[in-house]
């Protein structure tokens, strides 16, 4: 397989996080992967990974982005394809004018798209629409990585995509240290995101809390995620504000000891969510979860078995949940038990082999499949 | 008069490699589209083997599995296209309702989990078929593909329409 990322590999995003996580869990499948990515430092690659060189600075959609572009670039491309002689090329945002779209010029061979950007009034997009449709001509299998994401390919150049959201490294959020003093003898309820993002639901929460609050003495709050504390405090009677936490934004680390830091974890968004990856990673640290009922919870959390809903919205029947949560220990055991089993379809190598299919489905003999370990029949 | 003819002559040439670049484009689309209906066939197909296997195995009761066998069976005798798509669907809904009634707690190992494999590629085959289609008919829309008659005589191909809703939980369809 032949991966390519159109985004600096040096600055952290989400494109470029995706891309590294799928080439790992290819590679944990047992396939060839080769990376090709834009790469300013001379920072130390894994082998799987080859620079195409520095990423230049242009403005683009309304900001400066760091793009690869040229004929450099693009004679670059076509050294790697042909060194590589992949059975698959799979190029990672194709619309942004960056190496991707370079490779579906010179690449010859099947070719995969995934399109991450949800942004249904692209004007960069809408703009370059004819030039992207015929420069993308060429691609046998589009992959969307949420249902926005789709809305925007097809509103834009037309045609149909697969859906396969992204992963989440179950194992990396399996096993962690609680913070230290966490969750302590009273309880504790924790929440993870933007402390200013309505549709996030925070407010809930904290309505919630102050109903319960003086029920449970030593009941703490831990909220995580970047925005104004003193604000959300605010909301609060004045002798519970104390015993909420704020550790503003923190490191990829401390996210994960967040969620083996509380007794109940709540995620009472509004909605919007399209696919909860914050409720993914609380299921993989096996986090008992309380959250809202909007359709994408409802799905991923298996219709509420393998974690307990509540009405979108409504702080009374998060505060009654929260309270039944945390007289029953034996519920949360069952719940965590439930999340880690019903997270597994959305584990990264799960997410890989559909990706796998993909794969098998471009190319010219879909009768012999790529995975050469087929799970055997057993009938009877 | 002599600039004149090398002016008409160098549009000419220009126009030439403008059209061949046209062709070559519609040459390959066409190719994309014959291996997209290939792996659309195939997927049908073992879907459908992979469904009979399930209802000669004795893991469902009878009655399921002579709704599965039949609906397996109708979708392996249809022709035409208009006929495949409905019973396309109606093993799609078949495999849905039967599996939804079964409740078997296991869907990730052996005989079961090729079904829900079998059912993710029919999904992901579909797309990419409809995908090719919807590019190949851009492509010839134009006045002229069509004057010039650059697409040939190969026939304008047709969308497939099917449900193709997959029977398990998971993040694909």
């Amino acid at each position: 397989m032949g991966l390519v990322c159109p985004y600096t590999w040096d600055v952290p995003g989400g494109v470029q996080q995706h891309v590294g996580d799928l080439a790992e869990a290819l590679i944990g499948l047992g396939h060839r992967v080769s990376v090709l990515a834009p790469c300013d430092s001379e920072t130390e690659l894994p082998p799987h990974i080859v620079s195409a060189g520095r990423a230049i600075a242009v403005p683009y959609n309304g900001s400066v982005a760091r793009l690869s572009f040229g004929l450099r670039a693009a004679a670059k491309v076509r050294r790697w394809i042909r060194e590589g002689d992949f059975d698959v090329l799979h190029v990672h945002e194709p619309a942004a004018p960056s190496l991707s779209l370079l490779a579906c010029w010179v690449a010859e061979g099947p070719i995969v798209a995934t399109f991450h950007t949800s942004n249904p009034r692209s004007r960069a997009m809408a703009a370059s629409a004819t030039m992207l449709r015929t420069a993308l001509e060429k691609v046998n299998g589009r992959i969307a990585v949420s249902e926005a994401a789709r809305k925007t390919l097809v509103e834009h150049l037309g045609g149909d995509a697969v859906l396969i959201p992204n992963g989440v490294l179950v194992d990396r959020y399996t096993e962690a240290e609680p913070l230290q003093g966490w969750p302590g003898e009273g309880g504790a309820i924790g929440f993870l995101g933007r402390m200013d993002e309505p549709r996030k639901g925070l407010s809930v929460l904290l309505q919630a809390f102050d109903r319960i609050g003086p029920d449970f003495p030593g009941l703490r709050l831990l909220l995580a995620g970047p925005g104004d504390a003193e604000e959300a405090r605010a909301k609060i009677a004045p002798a519970l504000r104390d015993r909420v936490v704020s550790l503003g934004l923190v490191s990829e680390a401390d996210k994960v000891r967040v969620y083996h830091s509380v007794d109940v974890f709540c995620a009472p968004n509004l909605g919007g969510e399209s696919f909860g990856i914050v409720l993914t990673e609380a299921m993989s640290a096996g986090a008992a979860i309380l959250a809202s009922d909007i359709p994408a919870f409802r799905h991923v959390l298996r219709e509420g078995r393998a974690g307990q809903l509540f009405p979108t919205g409504d702080p009374a029947a998060l505060a009654a949940g929260a309270v039944e949560l945390l007289h029953d220990p034996d519920r949360r055991a069952a719940l965590s038990r439930a999340a880690r089993v019903a997270v597994q379809p959305y584990d990264w190598s799960a997410v890989a082999a559909d990706v796998v299919r993909v794969y098998e489905a471009v190319l010219p003999e879909p009768d012999a499949p790529v995975v050469a370990a087929r799970p055997v029949a057993e009938t009877g | 008069m002599l600039s004149t003819l090398t002016t008409v002559f160098a549009i000419l040439v220009m126009f030439s490699f403008y059209l061949s670049w046209r062709a070559t484009r519609l040459d390959r689309l066409h190719t994309r589209f014959e291996t997209a209906s290939a792996a659309l066939d195939a997927a049908l197909a073992r879907r459908g083997a992979v469904v009979g296997e399930l209802a000669g195995a004795a893991l469902l009761e009878p009655a399921s599995n002579v709704l599965l066998a039949d609906a397996a069976a109708q979708a392996r005798r249809a022709r035409g296209q208009a006929d495949r798509e409905l019973a396309e669907s109606n093993l799609s809904r078949t495999l849905r309702v039967v599996l939804a009634e079964a409740d078997l707690s296991d869907e990730g190992t052996g005989l079961l989990a090729e079904v829900h494999a079998a059912a993710k590629r029919v999904y992901i085959a579909r797309r990419f078929y409809n995908d090719a289609v919807a590019a190949t008919h851009v492509a010839r829309s134009s006045r002229l593909v069509r004057v010039l008659r650059l697409a040939g005589r190969a026939e304008l191909p047709d969308y497939f329409e099917m449900d193709d809703e997959s029977p398990g939980a998971g993040t694909l369809g």
